[in-house]
């Protein structure tokens, strides 16, 4: 009882409880809104708005066993220019790679796009903290300028709320560290992996968990785990982000990632931050799209709208 | 790239899926035919008041015509059929209720003035699931739980209103004939066209003729209808002091009566509601179907510990819904259905104005044309005042607190009315107690306006008697 009492007064124990203490989610009505948001009709100059909106919001991923050089800068190079034929198309936001191609990806963007790395031990996270402040400061040294770092989600499911926010505080710090040298400032992506968390309370208490260590953006997850980014759990995120500025004063972002392959579902994304966070999210340094093949929808998408016809897989690019 | 405006792009629906005649007659014995007295009115579209059609206005002769056509298909055709051949023809009409949803959505959308969204997500789901559901019951009618050999009534009369125009006749029509009657039914003055689509889906059914009859008029009409002595049953759907006038006008015969009139419910909000939905059953409760809802959530009840953060999220939500042609399908809230209801608001309103309350509209542009209202809500409203006691039957909310469950309870309670409510709370024993406590016909526990053929809904008090929907609606058109 003595050790309870005193755990009661913990900062462990009262971070427990304002994460628990948010208001919490149904199911059902987050899930109904999302569904009629999903109605919307995003015709003519609003899709052509949109497409071009969600094109800059892609961070162009390439995160498998098998990334070579090679295949970097073919990314890169697909990020720089996605349409080659048109010149009005925007480019996208950032590469996002494996700390060891980070370098590789640096030289081929120059400082033309923002190149992310993922690190601490992604995707499970499962190593020891020093691993993981290594692995982000490696990514750092090599040239990435936003970092997507993964919780510990055994440690989040288990209540250790404490250790994952002091995770994310100390690779805060190295980012912070490193950027206040540097010429443009290392931003810190959180990702919750939303799959493995499971209900809608728990993405909501780790997206304010993440927000009060320091997070720049939250993430929804790696990719590597089904269910990855949904339509409500989006929502939920952006719920917070919105709820966060209005409590702090300090707006952070939101990137869906995995499982956003067309363009019909990019700009669902799309109306959910406009009404739901609000216009103000409705820009690549506040709302991402994590993705490999959604680009090349958005841009068959754009050349339908453009040309009035569509074209076909060999009208884009493969990479 | 900061702060763009996401403008959506007008995305009507397009009016050409629906050929309206300029004129309708009277259907009645299966057929399309001119009133006798030739009287007609015109029906108009309330978002831009361009007039649709000509319909007749149907005399007491017309009303006696389809009264006996409603007879003799009862006497020679629908009562001896056995239920499971009824039954197909209620499976046909539902399909092809389905088949023609887009069209009849939009004709709905033309003449109530409802966003097209609601038309073609609820209405036309709901009108088309009601002829599903009771075309089921029709070969089942024993298990009904109204004895072993349950009959029909006969001649049903029937008078809908105005706000849900196809959903309100299939709420009576489907169990009336899954039961073995025949109907005459007389939808509001201002809505005639779905129903009188609905009588062309049936004779695209083949239905027998006379067992669906459609009468257009005004009030008069419908008096006719309901004192008609040919009439064994009426249903009525509408406001209160209507629904009184034809208590009274039935008491001393044997004819049965079920009435499904007005509403103030309570939406009460919990400080562990979840906010975010709690927040959208709100603007759904009142503003789905610009507040014309029965059962409308008019009177918010929130707990005072949470009242700033409600209101605030409430507001905010609110400056997102986009008012405007009930056809696009981005509209979330359309026009006010006739000039007469936009002056019963309007009036309603100015006397919370008068009495202290601080009203607060949603930022938006009205059209010129047409009878508009913006979203509304009115705080520091007190149960004394009109418009916590009122049916408005608009897009206006009455906001009031309270500080324990118990409180809650007798606030919600204090009310002429007893239709429905919902309970905003994550904990699962105080909904239920919550709805134990509730003197309302459908309780709604973290949602608002679900509506679904087999849950029965009706009213306490003087929200009416009898129940439609289920089993239970089944009772009102047995014996």
């Amino acid at each position: 009882m003595t050790t309870l009492l005193s755990e009661a007064a913990s900062p462990e124990s009262a971070l427990r409880r304002f994460l628990s203490g948010l208001p919490g989610v149904d199911q059902v009505g987050a899930e109904a809104r999302a569904a009629m948001l999903s109605t919307r009709s995003i015709k003519t100059s609003a899709k052509a708005y949109a497409l071009d909106l969600a094109i800059a919001m892609v961070d162009l991923t390439t995160l498998e066993g098998a990334d070579t050089p090679g295949k970097v800068r073919a990314l890169a190079a697909k990020a720089l220019r996605p349409d080659p034929t048109d010149a009005t198309c925007p480019s996208a936001a950032a590469v996002c790679v494996y700390p060891d191609r980070v370098a590789t990806a640096r030289e081929a963007v120059g400082d033309r796009l923002h190149v992310a790395s993922v690190a601490t031990a992604f995707p499970s996270g499962r190593s020891s903290l020093v691993v993981k402040l290594r692995d982000t400061a490696d990514a750092i040294a090599a040239g990435a300028d936003e970092i997507d770092m993964v919780i510990d989600r055994g440690a989040f499911l288990t209540g250790q709320v404490q250790q994952v926010f002091d995770e994310i505080v100390a690779v805060k710090e190295v980012c912070a560290a490193a950027g206040s040298g540097a010429d443009r400032p290392v931003h810190l992506k959180v990702i919750l992996e939303t799959g493995e968390l499971a209900t809608y309370d728990n993405v909501r208490r780790a997206s304010w968990l993440a927000m009060l260590a320091g997070a720049d953006f939250i993430k929804t997850s790696t990719g590597k785990v089904q269910p990855a980014a949904t339509l409500p759990v989006t929502m939920v995120m952006l719920e917070a982000v919105r709820d966060f500025r209005v409590a702090t004063g300090r707006q952070v972002g939101v990137k869906p990632a995995g499982g956003i392959r067309g363009a019909k579902d990019a700009i669902r994304h799309l109306v959910v931050v406009n009404e739901v966070a609000g216009p103000d999210w409705l820009a690549p340094d506040w709302f991402r799209f994590g993705a490999s093949s959604l680009l090349n929808d958005l841009l068959l998408q754009r050349q339908k709208l453009t040309t009035g016809a569509y074209s076909g897989p060999d009208y884009v690019t493969l990479d | 790239m900061t702060g763009n405006a996401f403008e959506y792009a007008p995305a009507p629906e397009s009016r050409a899926v629906v050929d309206l005649a300029s004129s309708y007659g009277l259907f009645i014995n299966g057929q399309f035919t001119a009133g006798v007295s030739a009287s007609s009115f015109k029906t108009i579209n309330p978002a831009t008041e361009e007039v649709l059609a000509e319909v007749t206005e149907a005399s007491e002769a017309d009303v006696d015509h389809a009264v006996a056509a409603a007879r003799r298909a009862y006497e020679r055709v629908w009562s001896a059929m056995p239920g499971r051949e009824r039954g197909k023809y209620l499976f046909r009409i539902a399909r092809l209720v389905q088949e023609r949803s887009r069209e009849l959505a939009v004709a709905e959308s033309l003449d109530n003035g409802k966003p097209i969204r609601e038309s073609r997500d609820t209405d036309l789901p709901l009108v088309a699931a009601w002829f599903f559901y009771y075309a089921g019951w029709a070969d089942k009618l024993e298990f009904a739980g109204r004895g072993a050999d349950p009959q029909p009534l006969g001649v049903a009369g029937q008078v809908i209103p105005w706000n849900f125009p196809l959903m309100m006749l299939a709420w009576k029509i489907a169990p009336a004939l899954a039961a073995g009657n025949t109907v005459v039914l007389k939808p509001a003055e201002t809505t005639s066209l779905t129903a009188l689509l609905f009588a062309e889906i049936c004779q695209q059914a083949d239905l027998p003729a006379g067992v669906v009859n459609i009468i257009t008029g005004a009030g008069a009409t419908g008096q006719a209808l309901v004192r008609h002595p040919g009439v064994d049953k009426v249903a009525f759907t509408g406001s209160t002091a209507v629904g009184r006038a034809i208590a009274s006008s039935l008491a001393g015969t044997d004819k049965r009566l079920t009435l499904e009139l007005g509403g103030k419910a309570a939406n009460v909000v919990f400080d562990d509601a979840p906010l975010d939905q709690a927040v959208e059953g709100i603007v759904n409760g009142i503003f789905f179907n610009q507040g014309h809802v029965c059962c409308a959530g008019s009177r918010l009840l929130v707990q005072e510990s949470v009242q700033a953060e409600v209101l605030d999220r409430l507001k905010r939500r609110m400056a997102t819904l986009r008012i405007g042609d009930p056809l696009d399908k981005n509209t979330d809230v359309g026009a006010i259905n006739s000039a007469a209801q936009l002056a019963r608001i309007r009036e309603l309103s100015a006397t919370g104005d008068a009495e202290g309350a601080e009203r607060w509209s949603a930022p938006c542009t009205l059209p010129e044309h047409g009878f508009w209202f913006a979203p509304t809500i009115f705080t520091g409203v007190s149960q004394a005042h009109r418009i916590a006691r009122e049916e408005i039957f608009g897009p206006v909310l009455s906001v009031l607190t309270f500080r324990t469950p118990q409180e809650a309870v007798d606030k919600a309670n204090n009310t002429p009315y007893g239709l429905s409510a919902g309970v905003w709370s994550e904990k699962g024993s105080r909904i239920l107690w919550m709805a134990e406590q509730l003197r309302a016909g459908v309780v709604w526990a973290n949602t608002f306006n679900k509506f679904d053929p087999a849950s029965p809904f009706g009213g306490y008090k003087e929200s009416g008697y009898g129940r439609e929907g289920g089993r239970h609606g089944l009772a009102g058109y047995l014996r």
